[in-house]
């Protein structure tokens, strides 16, 4: 196959590629530029995006012995992702750009040029497993590492995306992963995770949005509200430095009676209201989700299903009973869990195997309290 | 792995051209020697000998005199030189004078030191209007300094235009200089050997050459300096090159530059003839296979070996992938060090909008190109278009 191998400049696509040359395909290195001025975002060895990533690529493709090009993706990832992830902030929400990236760029923007200039498939270094189904599906699983596994962020592949997608990383280990680099040569080996969202360049996301958000809404303060007294505790600059779960940071003057923590309970833009309150209060067994993306074959308008879902990146699994309702999805925990966020992706598990994802619209609490 | 092509078709000679086998011999012949010109010795005095010779035989291809030759590691630092050299030395002269008038087109190592003057010594730098062609605009050259001639520090208008191939008005540009006692440098780094370059005759004050864009090595190159011109030097130390530029000299690649400049000097109106029949061939033969693409740059008045062609609807990037891969090697024409690439600048001065600056491709022939080259091109050039046109990302 002719293979388009997405090079970070990262230790994982460098292996990643490795293989899918050493496994007989034609494989091409690309890098994706994805800020129209490299400089801001993060530099280092940390994350995505420098021009010290291009060329750290760029050495590994030459150790490989395949061809490498840099992509010029900087106008859908600004307009695509830190847009999105800018206007979901706005909106109160906590977004996980990764997976809109993988939905929007890299398996999106990415595989459709290269299927048109005659490629067969894109490779990336994520952790995660593609099988063909007894019934010629494209099955998305996790990868052997529980530690590294990323199929969460590729929860919202579709069939077409996973049919030409490569993940030649998800049944190893991420220290063999690292072995292996050094064993070939690759100069990256070393080189640290990268971890934070990319385009943050310091890793301070209240201090990146308080400066991009500007005047878009909530960039005002508000108030900080005990969630049973409704007594106003204390101020806030913006609602953008809360996510719900949140426990630091609240710079609360008045301890709460019984002397415990207070986390984000709940965040209103428009007025700007954060609601704090205990950690039992955070507890949900109920999430209504929107947009939801199927792996698999699509899925009757209507259906029940019975699974695990997982509802951030490197989160636990809860058992869940889902109810689809064609674009909508109802989740009800078996097991509660704490601290959920709108926005935030839920990816619906069958054993490994990826069903679908969902985007979290609200969440309740049904149960008995634990 | 990745099928590799049985040859390759090598289609950017702007970018860098082969080395022409007896500069190879002439520089070969002396990696071996050990002997520093600056010393007094023997070996040294042999070394020097060999610097010397090579000086005459540049200062005998291009008409100058030996003394004006400036032995630099290149292009970018000759034009360095030359721009700063110059500015600080008529600045110190008279502090009036802190123009300096270029134009809109100029390769990077003149329009960055250019930048980083204004950036950094406040110098006034006016980069003056091309045409669609890529042609300065000598009205607007001739306005601007009439202007205020005296505070004009100099003057630097490139013999050839590296992107699209476009030859400037030299001859006229000079006219306007002298004619208020202007120094006027030229960047010819794309001239030497592909048009006549004849530095008394042209009347320009400075001019940069570069071994490895006519047939010598990387690395070595010269900036030719009116005698009767002073200069701040960029670097200090030993004292070579009439203090102009210290640092030992590349004896060996020095010899290899002087053959390969001698060579192409002489080889010019032969080497124009057959490489500009060529190009007007792989022009019209591509048009013939891609009806919609055009030609960039001046129809006349351009260098034999440039073709620079858009292609509508059609990523320049994706193409030059498509036929990298198939073998056959050529350049966007942007800068792109590392990240995002960006339009081009010459593209852009001469009225092209974005997207017509992205949808473009420099094909560069040269000394060792061939029919068989074109043919190839021609071959996969409508497959490759129809292909990048359809991978457009929106």
């Amino acid at each position: 196959m002719k293979v388009v191998a997405a090079m970070s400049g990262g230790v994982d696509s460098a292996v990643a590629a490795a293989r899918a040359a050493e496994a007989g395909h034609d494989v091409t290195g690309i890098h994706l530029a994805l800020s129209r001025n490299p400089a801001s975002y993060r530099s280092g060895a940390r994350g995505c995006c420098t021009i010290e990533d291009a060329n750290d690529a760029r050495r590994a493709a030459d150790v490989i012995g395949i061809p490498f090009y840099v992509w010029d993706l900087s106008e859908r990832f600004h307009d695509d992702v830190v847009e999105d992830f800018l206007d979901e902030y706005a909106a109160g929400r906590t977004p996980n750009p990764c997976l809109r990236c993988n939905e929007k760029i890299k398996f999106a923007a990415v595989l459709d040029r290269a299927l048109a200039l005659g490629f067969d498939a894109v490779a990336t270094g994520h952790y995660a497993r593609v099988r063909i189904a007894a019934d010629e599906t494209t099955e998305l699983h996790r990868a052997v590492d529980p530690g590294k596994d990323q199929s969460y962020v590729l929860g919202v592949l579709t069939q077409e995306q996973l049919a030409h997608s490569m993940f030649p990383l998800g049944d190893t280990p991420k220290p063999q992963v690292r072995e292996e680099a050094a064993a070939r040569g690759l100069l990256v080996a070393d080189k640290p995770d990268s971890h934070d969202i990319c385009f943050v360049a310091d890793g301070d996301n209240a201090g990146w949005l308080r400066e991009k958000l500007g005047d878009r809404a909530p960039n005002h303060g508000g108030a900080i509200v005990d969630a049973s007294s409704g007594e106003e505790l204390g101020r806030h600059e913006g609602t953008f430095g809360f996510t719900i779960g949140q426990r630091k940071g609240l710079r609360l003057g008045t301890p709460a009676p019984d002397g415990r923590p207070r986390y984000v309970l709940d965040i209103e833009p428009v007025s700007g209201t954060v609601t704090v309150g205990s950690r039992e209060a955070l507890t949900v067994d109920r999430i209504a989700a929107d947009r939801a993306r199927w792996c698999g074959a699509a899925l009757p308008p209507c259906a029940s299903l019975e699974g695990t879902v997982q509802l951030r990146a490197h989160g636990a699994e809860h058992r869940a009973r889902i109810e689809v309702d064609g674009d909508e999805v109802s989740i009800e925990l078996i097991d509660p869990a704490q601290g959920i966020a709108p926005g935030q992706a839920a990816v619906i598990y069958d054993g490994t195997r990826v069903v679908g994802s969902a985007t979290i619209t609200s969440t309740a609490r049904v149960g008995a309290s634990a | 792995m990745h099928d590799a092509p049985d040859q390759t078709v090598y289609l950017d000679h702007a970018a860098t051209t082969p080395m022409l086998p007896a500069a190879v011999e002439a520089m070969a012949a002396h990696l071996g020697d050990v002997g520093n010109p600056s010393s007094l010795h023997a070996s040294g005095r042999a070394a020097r000998r060999v610097v010397e010779e090579s000086r005459e035989r540049i200062a005998q291809a291009l008409n100058c005199r030996p003394g004006e030759v400036v032995f630099t590691s290149g292009g970018t630092e000759a034009d360095n030189l030359a721009l700063k050299g110059l500015f600080w030395s008529r600045r110190d002269a008279d502090p009036a004078q802190v123009r300096i008038l270029s134009s809109s087109v100029e390769h990077h190592a003149v329009l960055d030191a250019l930048h980083w003057l204004a950036e950094e010594e406040h110098a006034e730098v006016e980069l003056l209007p091309v045409d669609s062609g890529g042609r300065l605009d000598l009205e607007a050259l001739r306005a601007s300094v009439e202007r205020d001639p005296g505070s004009v520090a100099l003057i630097s208008v490139m013999w050839a235009n590296n992107e699209v191939g476009t030859i400037q008005p030299i001859e006229d540009i000079v006219a306007v200089a002298s004619a208020h006692g202007i120094p006027m440098h030229t960047d010819a780094v794309q001239a030497v050997g592909a048009v006549p370059v004849d530095f008394a005759a042209s009347g320009v004050d400075a001019l940069t050459l570069t071994g490895h864009k006519l047939g010598g090595p990387y690395g070595v190159g010269a900036l030719v300096l009116r005698r009767e011109l002073t200069l701040t030097p960029l670097l200090h130390g030993g004292g070579q090159e009439r203090d102009i530029r210290s640092g030992t000299l590349d004896m060996p690649a020095i010899a290899g530059f002087a053959t390969a400049v001698e060579h192409a000097v002489k080889a010019q109106p032969e080497y124009a003839e057959r490489v500009t029949a060529l190009r007007d061939s792989l022009v019209r033969r591509v048009i013939g296979a891609v009806p919609d693409a055009h030609l960039h740059g001046a129809p006349e008045d351009r260098l034999p070996g440039n073709a620079h062609l858009g292609f509508p609807d059609c990523e320049g990037d994706s193409l030059l992938m498509l036929l990298d891969a198939r073998g056959i090697e050529c350049s966007t024409g942007s800068a792109c060090s590392a990240g995002v690439p960006q339009p081009s600048h010459v593209l852009l001065a001469m009225g092209l909008d974005d997207e017509g600056a992205r949808h473009s491709l420099r094909f560069t022939l040269g000394r060792t190109s061939t029919d068989a080259d074109v043919d190839k091109l021609v071959e996969a050039i409508g497959p490759a278009v129809e292909r990048a046109r359809g991978a457009r990302i929106s």
